[in-house]
């Protein structure tokens, strides 16, 4: 499973000068109260702990004092082949920033080497504007993308841009998600065109999928076959449209109650009007096509009225 | 003021799912076990975990299935190492509003790539952005400490032949993973969940089914340095210090249980904790992410709660570069 984001920050008085800078290939430090000039910059002064407003301009360039060596760059790191990261002091600041180093092979990676920045061809007021460093005095590795300008000696006399206000950071991770033994179980029976529950041995109730009882804190025991017909516990019209929605509102999700079971399951109800539905309708599973099941609840398409008398309240008030 | 002892624990080195519900079952059950209370006597339950780790929000929410919330808990959490869990317990408890309480972490790190993961503890606005994995971060502390001179690679790798069955001279001759990190550098990935009963002084005086000696805690601290890796001295870590100079932390302690997710932080944390060489080691069960501190808490307990020693020092840490430090102290005998 893949979970994305794209992080939209503001940017206060200070990032958002020090990312216009970056934007023209110019890098900004923050001069504290004690006269250090902090780059990345500080928005607050650690020793008065007031607004930091003075802004000076640092060199492109500048020494690494420590360093690594990445053989295998993962997903969104600023280089896609082998690289140094490096904590790189820039000319004319007092504390160093981490930064990739396009330094072609860990041999030529040292402690003391002298590095200046390599810009983005297309630059937005982000941190990725500085697309990395390069062993200063070399042409090194230029890529694809970006332009081998170098900040050095960049003038300091330049008109400032307006300050960035927002910038966006795509964050993408990936996850493999197992399940529990008894979700294993569970799926499996779907995928067999069966639906099981289990109890749980402390309050004897049943639940769909099985699941250790929350109310208990025991692990679920004895499995018990439940039927694909239930009653509508309780349901809500969906009128709203969102982005992957299936299908075209109104329709209605119900927690369906299965017979047998002791809590209700979530899933649409389709085959009548919305306004149709109500509280202790009986419903019967519609599966799909055989041939289209796998191992999901998916294996059912919706739910559809039986035609049978609805349920008593009574029957069904305890799982609301 | 309420004495606070540590009267149970219990970790586990696996993890079913992400949300941790089918591994804490277990584990509660053991730690209560030992602790001789039953689930219903927990005044509190005090959870760390995260849910960029997890792959899913609201984790720790789902954990609260495994504790069987009927009726209803007192409950809190924090997307930290559980070892912070420990503290708001630990205070829970002094302040009078909870006798006993539960403190639990769990995390899977093997459900997502935990180098990536951990790159989105650091700087939202000018060091994520770039993705440093938490090795390569790593990495450039112990260069900068061994560069200063403050102890070699073969130090590094004497740290890891401790749990392991090849010498030091055999692991150096393995290559870096992240120069000048190699692969017994690095701690194992590790899944599963930890859980540490604590108790108010009577109530973990008069536990008639439970055998061991409570664990009386003597000082709790946690420090914190500066974010930014540029900004502090990597090659001391000062919120360990101060922490422990907080916790009252002597060098008389016999048994340290140290949260260091590399060698050559364990070697930093020694010297900034003050200990002496002569201060054993115990090598804890449970190291995973967001309970990897709270089962040293829980292996440093075990040791006062068994006998095995009279005093014991625990330290948990969280963020890049040992940022976050905490220190407990531990003692067995009741002149607190």
């Amino acid at each position: 499973m893949t979970i994305a984001f794209d992080y939209t920050r503001s940017l206060g008085p200070v990032l958002g000068r020090f990312m216009a800078g970056l934007r023209d290939r110019r890098v900004l430090g923050a001069r504290t109260s004690d006269g250090r000039v902090h780059v990345p910059p500080l928005e607050f002064d650690p020793v008065t702990h007031k607004p930091v407003t003075d802004l000076v301009e640092v060199s492109g360039a500048g020494t690494v004092v420590s360093w690594t060596w990445s053989p295998h760059p993962l997903e969104g790191q600023p280089l896609d082949r082998p690289f140094g990261w490096a904590l790189i002091r820039l000319d004319g600041a007092d504390t160093t920033m981490i930064h990739a180093v396009d330094a072609g092979a860990e041999t030529r990676m040292r402690t003391g080497m002298r590095v200046r920045a390599r810009w983005a061809a297309d630059r937005t007021g982000h941190i990725r504007d500085l697309a990395c460093f390069e062993p200063a005095g070399s042409s090194v590795g230029s890529s694809a993308g970006s332009s081998a300008g170098s900040a050095v000696g960049s003038s300091a006399g330049e008109a400032a841009g307006e300050p960035v206000r927002i910038m966006v950071t795509p964050i993408r991770l990936h996850y493999r998600h197992t399940t529990s033994d008894e979700e294993d179980h569970y799926l499996r029976a779907l995928a067999d065109g069966r639906l099981i529950g289990q109890r749980c041995p402390a309050c004897r109730k049943v639940y769909v999928p099985p699941r250790v009882c929350p109310a208990d804190g025991v692990a679920p025991g004895e499995v018990v076959a439940v039927s694909d017909r239930g009653t509508v516990t309780t349901f809500c019209v969906v009128n709203v449209p969102f982005a992957g929605q299936r299908l075209d509102p109104p329709y209605v999700v119900a927690q369906v109650l299965l017979d047998g079971a002791d809590i209700p399951v979530p899933h649409l109800i389709l085959g009548l009007d919305a306004a149709q539905v109500r509280m202790g309708m009986r419903v019967a599973a519609v599966w799909r096509d055989r041939a289209q099941w796998s191992a999901t609840p998916e294996n059912i398409a919706h739910f559809e009225p039986t035609g049978e008398p609805d349920a008593g309240y009574e029957s069904y008030a305890e799982h609301l | 003021m309420s004495d606070v002892a540590v009267i149970g624990f219990a970790a586990a080195d696996t993890s079913v799912t992400t949300s941790g519900v089918e591994t804490l079952v277990p584990v509660f059950e053991r730690a209560l076990g030992r602790a001789g209370l039953s689930r219903r006597e927990v005044d509190f339950w005090c959870s760390g975990s995260s849910d960029y780790l997890a792959g899913r929000a609201f984790s720790f929410v789902s954990a609260v299935d495994a504790i069987g919330a009927v009726p209803p808990i007192t409950e809190s959490h924090v997307e930290m190492d559980a070892a912070w869990a420990f503290y708001e317990a630990y205070l829970k408890i002094v302040s009078g509003e909870a006798e006993t309480a539960l403190v639990y972490g769990f995390g899977k790190a093997g459900a997502g790539d935990l180098n990536r993961v951990l790159a989105l503890q650091l700087d939202p606005y000018t060091v994520a952005p770039l993705w440093p994995d938490a090795t390569s971060v790593a990495a450039l502390q112990a260069r900068l400490a061994l560069e200063a001179g403050l102890f070699t690679e073969r130090d590094m790798a004497v740290v890891a032949a401790r749990d392991r069955a090849e010498t030091a001279e055999e692991l150096l001759t393995r290559p870096y993973v992240a120069a000048p990190l190699r692969a017994h550098d690095v701690a194992r990935l590790a899944d599963g969940a930890a859980a540490v009963v604590l108790a108010a002084g009577d109530r973990a005086r008069h536990r008639p089914s439970a055998g061991d000696r409570p664990a009386w805690i003597t000082g709790i601290a946690h420090r914190v340095d500066p974010p930014g890796l540029g900004e502090r001295d990597l090659t001391a870590v000062p919120s360990a210090t101060a922490a422990a100079a907080d916790a009252g932390l002597g060098a008389d302690v016999e048994v340290v249980a140290l949260h260091a997710p590399f060698t050559h932080q364990e070697l930093l944390l020694r010297a900034a904790l003050g200990l002496p060489d002569s201060t054993r080691s115990v090598a804890p069960e449970g190291n995973a992410m967001f309970s990897a501190g709270l089962s040293r808490i829980g292996a440093a307990a075990t040791e006062v709660m068994s006998g095995r020693a009279r005093t014991a020092v625990a330290h948990a840490t969280g963020g890049p570069a040992l940022q976050q430090n905490l220190v407990c102290v531990l003692t067995g005998s009741e002149t607190v």
